[in-house]
């Protein structure tokens, strides 16, 4: 097996008395797309800027191709951002902006200006080499700051929220384009993003963050089917979370007690163990068409019209504080009021320890 | 009742665009007098004392000088001024806003206190009266000005266009001159020209530090000595005309503004 590209070893950095990050680590193969996701203050940022260069970390060390580049300046590491506010600069050309780390290789003016363009193409931005930043759109910006960055060709590429300041159907159109670019040119991308469904579309490896540690990682897929916590199942998606006690664990089954009565699920989890039980949306049942573990009844509260489905939610009989999450057909009759059957079937219970 | 207060309102308007201009106009019209005397009646117009003033030796040393000092004063005042707004807004230091109202601090004394506070200080170092001299003390006072002006506008949104830079592979040094200083040119003129108009003009510092080789407005001072005549005036508006220069300069680059 090969050394990873990038290696990340318990890193820890307080910003004064406040730990925004608490013993990281993180490997990061050649070539793959890695989400760092997470909700504002989970130190996702503060990761980015230490692989950046811009923050060195308080503790632990950071390996760039096996070389130590914990306290190495961000001009000497083979790192490139593209920064959420794009970072242009004014005064120059698009051309000049793309030139510009090239030119600071000491690279000569004709060679610089047949690679910014060749970039620009690779962006799709071939024909504005000779406009200036301010007369883009902020689509094309991103573009420019991407071309930047991509021309050097560094050995990870870090993006701070690029698609935070684009309007939705944009950042869905830059978010494939991001994924096709990504794969032609083979870089390592490191992305961080607030946006669950922008991390799922994207990433190779998804890191989900919070309070400055790493909750879960693995491939998107697998940390939306199988949350490693309860963090992770709420945050990637939604989840109704059922909490319980176990009563019983025998050949690998474990029998717990929740507010909507005795639930069994495969799991390790032992005797008197506090647990929690996560159902994503999709998996509930709503009406008479049951699954084979049934949750009691409920009343709807809300249901949300989404285009191809219908948001539901209900609270449970047995518990009112119980609120179910559910995703309905589009052609569902299901209205506010309505007391209704729940089930599930139990290979969609996702165990949690608590 | 309503037109009497238009008309008072007008009356106001004149006296005080009266008051302000007036002494430039009446200054002005009497450098154009034929007669030796600054004084009604106009018998002008006519250019001989402008002819006087440019063949008159001391003067055009006197405003070579002027232009000198003016010109190196104020690049030394921008340089340093930048250099320490960029430190101030770039870095966390102890004492930051104690050290930032001190270097402000000359703004608001007088230009006598720090004359004298120089010529005690320059006699006392053994620096003999000269233009550099009062070229050093046109620093003092202008380079809490520029300082001013630049560290204004040097606002957070520049910090990530340097880190860009930064991380692109440019030095320190490189980051300065290829992105930081581009990007502040407008308040780099604004603060060499507003810089340029207060040094051209300035009389007491001058007065103080320099001895045989002088700035016009201490020439001019040396004139006045001996009587009016319109060669003063003359000289004056020569002096006036390029202080207009200046500040359209400054108000040209500072006022405007190209969205970012």
């Amino acid at each position: 097996m090969s050394a990873p590209l990038v290696d990340i070893r318990n890193v820890s950095h307080r910003f004064g008395q406040l730990a925004v990050l608490k013993s990281v680590s993180l490997a990061i193969e050649p070539g793959s797309y890695t989400i760092l996701l997470g909700p504002s203050g989970s130190g996702k940022t503060t990761l980015l800027s230490i692989l950046g260069g811009f923050v060195t970390p308080s503790e632990g060390k950071v390996l760039i191709r096996g070389q130590d580049c914990t306290a190495v300046p961000p001009a000497k590491r083979p790192t490139t951002t593209v920064f959420q506010d794009y970072a242009l600069f004014p005064h120059m050309s698009v051309g000049g902006n793309v030139g510009f780390g090239l030119r600071m290789q000491g690279v000569d003016g004709a060679t610089r200006a047949a690679k910014a363009r060749d970039a620009l193409a690779l962006v799709g931005l071939a024909a504005a080499f000779d406009k200036k930043p301010h007369q883009l759109s902020g689509g094309q910006r991103q573009r420019v700051a991407l071309a930047r960055a991509l021309v050097i060709e560094p050995a990870v590429l870090l993006l701070d929220e690029p698609l935070g300041a684009l309007d939705l159907k944009l950042r869905r159109q830059m978010q494939d384009e991001l994924k096709a670019i990504q794969k032609r040119v083979g870089t390592a991308f490191i992305h961080v993003t607030h946006d669950q469904e922008e991390a799922m579309a994207l990433a190779d490896h998804c890191v989900v963050m919070n309070d400055g540690r790493i909750e879960d990682e693995g491939p998107p897929e697998r940390v939306y089917a199988r949350p490693a916590t309860r963090f992770s199942a709420t945050f990637m998606g939604e989840s109704t979370i059922l909490a319980g006690t176990v009563t019983e664990a025998r050949n690998g089954i474990v029998t717990a007690s929740t507010p909507v009565g005795p639930i069994s699920v495969p799991g390790p989890s032992p005797a008197g163990a506090k647990i929690a039980l996560a159902i994503r949306p999709e998996h509930l049942v709503l009406g008479e068409a049951k699954g084979d573990v049934a949750l009691g009844t409920a009343t709807v509260g809300d249901v949300v019209f989404q285009g191809s489905f219908k948001r539901v939610l209900a609270a449970s009989a047995l518990d009112p504080a119980l609120q179910f999450i559910a995703k309905a057909p589009a052609s569902a009759t299901v209205q506010a009021g309505d007391t209704t059957a729940v089930s599930c079937n139990a290979q969609d219970i996702i165990l949690l320890a608590v | 009742m309503r037109a009497a207060v238009r008309l008072a309102a007008w009356a106001y308007a004149i006296a005080v665009y009266g008051f302000i201009f007036l002494p430039v106009v009446v200054l002005v019209l009497f450098s154009l007098q034929a007669t030796s005397f600054p004084i009604p009646p106009f018998t002008g117009p006519s250019l001989r004392w402008y002819q006087s003033v440019l063949s008159d030796a001391r003067l055009t040393s006197a405003l070579v000088n002027s232009i000198l000092v003016a010109v190196l004063s104020s690049l030394a005042s921008v340089t340093l001024g930048f250099l320490s707004a960029w430190g101030f807004a770039r870095f966390v230091l102890p004492g930051s806003a104690l050290l930032r109202g001190l270097i402000t601090l000359p703004l608001t004394v007088s230009y006598l206190i720090i004359g004298m506070g120089l010529l005690v200080l320059f006699n006392w170092a053994g620096v003999p009266k000269s233009l550099l001299a009062a070229g050093i003390g046109h620093v003092v006072i202008n380079l809490p000005l520029c300082f001013a002006i630049i560290y204004s506008q040097m606002g957070d949104h520049q910090i990530n266009i340097e880190r860009a830079a930064r991380d692109l592979g440019a030095a320190e040094w490189k980051v300065l001159l290829l992105i930081t200083v581009p990007v502040m040119a407008p308040a780099i003129f604004a603060g060499f020209f507003l810089s340029m108009t207060f040094s051209w003009d300035e009389f007491v510092i001058s007065f103080l530090l320099t001895r045989f080789e002088t700035t016009l407005p201490v020439e001019i001072w040396n004139l006045l000595r001996s009587g009016l005549n319109p060669k003063t005036n003359a000289v004056g508006s020569l002096v006036f005309a390029v202080s207009i220069v200046l500040v359209v300069f400054f108000e040209l680059t500072l006022l405007r503004r190209k969205p970012a």
